[in-house]
């Protein structure tokens, strides 16, 4: 079992958005829906410690996660951000600067790297603000997996895009999946998305328990 | 060479029809202007009268306890007026109170170490005093930019504490800029003296009767002093006031929850 969520609320400023939450997110591909406003995206901060419930119990592999470093569980479980938001530079610099936050990381391999994103080793030394938003999300995928994630989280990566970026996206992460077996949770507000891209579903309700099919 | 120049209180009058030109500038273009240009005019009055007297009695005792006292309530003054520009970073005060007091301690500390002034109230007073007045613009400008930068630029910090980055690498991009916008305007108007402005201290010595040259000198080192002073400054207040912006734990706070 990847996380376990035992009693978890969370507030977002002093609006409470999660109550009392109990669900458990599998090893490979979840999705969380609910509607806008249901807590969806705090939950996915709460997986990485981007933010801390304000009562209840998260596991990551068993363990709890304030027992983790709290940096090295954001390597473990990177998030990308529903917008995208690069350093000034190339993608390449992107890459290489996610890949240098810690000591420990190899070089990446840009090229690789790109290639899991769904984008050609072109994208490399293009300029980042130059960049679509829909290319973007995938050099921003790119630049999380230079961190050598075990899990990605994955905050509405389609809810800027158009049709054939949102096709690119979907793509890309399918494919991820399929070549590297990485888990994933992703949270959307799309159920037909949930099903293309995930094998279980857990549903936020505003303030209520999950329901999980 | 006396340098030293008699000013009526009838002379500072006279110059208030330039303060009068500046109200009907304003009442023309109803820029609602007058009240404050009325309370700068005032208060710049009842202030340099009441600080020329404190400043007169401390160059009469020349006791460096005196010199002291006056600079730490300078620091403290300058502190609160740069908190105010500083709204948008959380408990900015102690950084600000850290950094002018540095920044005054070490520059005042080495101009009278390299032996460029004498140790005596007549040379620190002054030079306190530009060099926190200066101090006090830098930091409130970086604080006031890096304010800026963590509410325009928190899905930027995030976006990469998110990824495992700690909280000073995070945001090195917004404070670096934070810094630049304090002292760039000092950078700048020191590269442009001479040519489109003359600085304040010159201005002084040359109306007082002084050597040009002599004056040229002094204004230099002042500048050049202001310009330790202000980096001082600037650095120590993003660097230690970006830390207010994160927890322990490398999350950004939740500000409005504050």
């Amino acid at each position: 079992m990847l996380f376990e969520l035992s009693a978890v609320s969370a507030e977002r400023g002093t609006k409470p958005v999660l109550g009392a939450l109990d669900a458990t997110i599998e090893e490979g591909a979840t999705a969380i829906v609910g509607p806008s406003g249901s807590g969806k995206s705090t939950l996915l901060r709460l997986l990485n410690r981007l933010a801390d419930p304000s009562a209840g119990e998260i596991r990551y592999r068993d363990r709890p996660i304030r027992d983790y470093d709290v940096l090295a569980l954001r390597r473990k479980v990177a998030l990308v951000p529903q917008l995208p938001a690069l350093i000034a530079g190339t993608v390449a610099d992107n890459i290489r600067f996610a890949a240098e936050l810690d000591a420990g990381t190899p070089p990446p391999d840009i090229e690789h790297l790109l290639d899991l994103a769904g984008l050609d080793s072109s994208y490399a030394e293009r300029d980042s603000a130059q960049l679509s938003v829909g290319e973007k999300q995938r050099a921003m995928l790119a630049r999380a997996l230079a961190v050598e994630p075990e899990v990605l989280l994955l905050d509405e990566p389609t809810s800027a895009l158009d049709e054939n970026s949102t096709n690119a996206v979907e793509e890309a992460l399918a494919g991820l999946r399929r070549r590297t077996g990485l888990s994933i949770v992703v949270v959307t507000h799309d159920p037909a998305q949930a099903e293309r891209l995930a094998e279980r579903t857990i549903t936020v309700r505003p303030l209520w328990t999950p329901a999980s099919r | 060479m006396d340098t030293s120049i008699q000013i009526s209180l009838g002379e500072v009058a006279a110059s208030l029809a330039l303060v009068g030109l500046a109200v009907a500038v304003s009442r023309w273009r109803h820029a609602d202007l007058e009240r404050d240009i009325g309370i700068a005019v005032v208060r710049s009055f009842l202030q340099l009268t009441a600080i020329g007297y404190v400043i007169q009695l401390i160059f009469d005792q020349n006791n460096l306890l005196f010199v002291f006292a006056l600079i730490s309530v300078m620091v403290v003054f300058g502190a609160f007026t740069a908190r105010s520009r500083a709204k948008g970073v959380p408990g900015a005060l102690l950084p600000l109170l850290l950094a002018l007091g540095l920044s005054g301690t070490v520059t005042l500390g080495l101009v009278v170490a390299l032996g460029i002034f004498e140790p005596e109230a007549r040379y620190l007073v002054p030079v306190g005093g530009m060099v926190i007045g200066n101090a006090m613009t830098a930091s409130a400008i970086a604080l006031n930019r890096l304010g800026d930068e963590f509410r325009d630029g928190a899905n930027e910090i995030e976006a990469t504490l998110a990824l495992g980055a700690t909280s000073q690498r995070a945001s090195l991009p917004a404070v670096r800029r934070s810094l630049v916008s304090g002292t760039i305007h000092l950078i700048d108007s020191t590269k442009t003296t001479g040519l489109i402005f003359f600085p304040g201290t010159m201005v002084g010595m040359l109306l007082a009767g002084a050597d040009p040259v002599d004056a040229v000198r002094l204004q230099l080192i002042l500048l050049y002093v202001l310009l330790g002073a202000v980096a001082i400054s600037a650095l120590l207040s993003t660097t230690l006031a970006y830390r207010n912006f994160f927890t322990n734990d490398h999350q950004l706070r939740d500000l409005e929850a504050d």
